[in-house]
């Protein structure tokens, strides 16, 4: 989440004040990113040396901050360019079915129904959250509970493939790869 | 009392080299308001455990007890019309007759059931404005969105006090945003105390139930219920 960026967004519709900022903030994400004015501070003062945003202080002796157009290309750019895929979801999980394959004291379809028993009860409580968000008009909150019941149903789907690939492997077994063969842990036996 | 009790209901098809068990001692309790979904692979036993709880099929071993009542022991009438006034029915596909509009198609169970037409009518325009469908009532079925469509076959299935709504896929052909409203549908008509049973292989959708039954091979293998306790909720940054 870009801090830095959701402030330009702000400040392009005119200069304020730092406190202006945390308020808007906070109002346009609900509570779901709740910002402490330190840190609203030192991104304003980031900001000001990279030259994206100019300050001013008001007749109270306020500073008030403004974009630059060099901070309106930075927003422009933010909008421009998607967002990365940071993380392999659920890469704990790969990793223990591979070793639950490799394992003799593993049942792989057993870790495969209790991770998807887990994952429905996530899913059962990110759902009660979002009826009380959709109650609640909270957009910005329920955005993000959308996106967690996407991530909880590919990770779902995902354990369904798994177990596919695992009724076959027992029409077509795999084996260990030899010892000399780093990097590949099992290989189809021809 | 439960409204559908299913005792170590078990379905088999076939002899010999041809046997297929559909079901194998599969027991459900399901209470008045309850929403539970059933969730499984293809050929996990899904159809087979609904088609028994609506008494569309008869176990093979095991009871079936809708209001207490074992399904086995009622005559071929009056099993039929414990089915109508109890069960109503919701598929993923042709729900409603083509030719009725969406009010007349809702009332009709109610006419079935003796109702006289003008009071069926008023009743299924009510049912239709509790569920949001007002501005829908007179078009027919092809004038309506897919997810209007499965939400009147819903009002349909519940109208005349239903106490037990059975549905198979209900959301099947759906978008994300018109399957999420079938789904909340469902969930409200729980809250008026008709109990939903819900076949899926969607786990979005089996999200909203209180239980998730998971079928494999015709057995019941898991149960999830939400986690309770405050430690579980996601929200971060809420002050509790």
């Amino acid at each position: 989440m870009s801090v830095r960026h959701s402030l330009l967004v702000l400040l392009d519709a005119g200069p304020m004040h730092g406190y202006g900022l945390k308020t808007e903030f906070e109002a346009a994400t609900g509570d779901v990113w709740p910002l402490n004015v330190g840190q609203v501070y030192t991104t304003l003062a980031r900001l000001e040396r990279d030259g994206l945003v100019s300050t001013d202080t008001d007749a109270d002796g306020q500073k008030v901050y403004a974009i630059t157009e060099a901070g309106r290309g930075e927003v422009r750019r933010w909008f421009e360019t998607p967002v990365a895929r940071e993380v392999v979801p659920r890469q704990e999980l790969a990793i223990k079915l591979v070793f639950a394959m490799r394992s003799a004291s593993a049942d792989v379809a057993d870790v495969v129904q209790r991770q998807r028993v887990a994952t429905m009860r996530s899913l059962q409580e990110v759902t009660r959250l979002k009826a009380d968000a959709e109650a609640d008009g909270d957009l910005a909150w329920l955005l993000m509970l959308d996106a967690l019941v996407f991530q909880a149903e590919a990770e779902a789907r995902w354990l369904d493939l798994c177990e596919a690939r695992l009724a076959r492997e027992h029409a077509a077994p795999l084996r260990r790869a030899d010892a000399g063969t780093p990097g590949r842990i099992v290989e189809r036996r021809s | 009392m439960a409204i559908l009790e299913m005792e170590r209901a078990g379905r088999v098809f076939g002899s010999g080299e041809a046997r297929v068990v559909a079901l194998d001692n599969v027991s459900l309790r399901v209470e008045p308001g309850e929403f539970v979904a059933i969730m499984g692979p293809s050929g996990s036993g899904k159809s087979t455990l609904l088609q028994l709880a609506g008494g569309l099929d008869r176990p093979t071993s095991g009871r079936i007890l809708l209001g207490g009542r074992d399904l086995a022991g009622l005559s071929t009438a009056d099993l039929t019309l414990t089915l109508r006034r109890q069960i109503g029915f919701v598929f993923q596909s042709l729900n409603l007759l083509p030719t009725l509009t969406a009010a007349e198609n809702v009332a009709l169970p109610l006419e079935l059931d003796g109702v006289r037409p003008r009071a069926a009518m008023s009743n299924a325009r009510g049912l239709l404005e509790s569920v949001g469908l007002r501005a829908v009532a007179d078009r027919f079925p092809g004038r309506l969105s897919g997810g209007e469509r499965q939400r009147v076959a819903i009002a349909r299935a519940v109208v005349g006090g239903r106490a037990l709504l059975l549905a198979d896929e209900p959301t099947g052909a759906l978008d994300t945003i018109s399957g999420e409203s079938v789904i909340g549908l469902l969930r409200q008509r729980c809250a008026t105390g008709c109990a939903v049973v819900l076949v899926t292989h969607d786990m979005r959708h089996a999200a909203w139930a209180d239980r998730v039954v998971f079928l494999r091979d015709g057995r019941v293998t898991d149960e999830a219920a939400p986690p309770g306790g405050p430690e579980c909720l996601l929200r971060p940054g809420r002050a509790s």
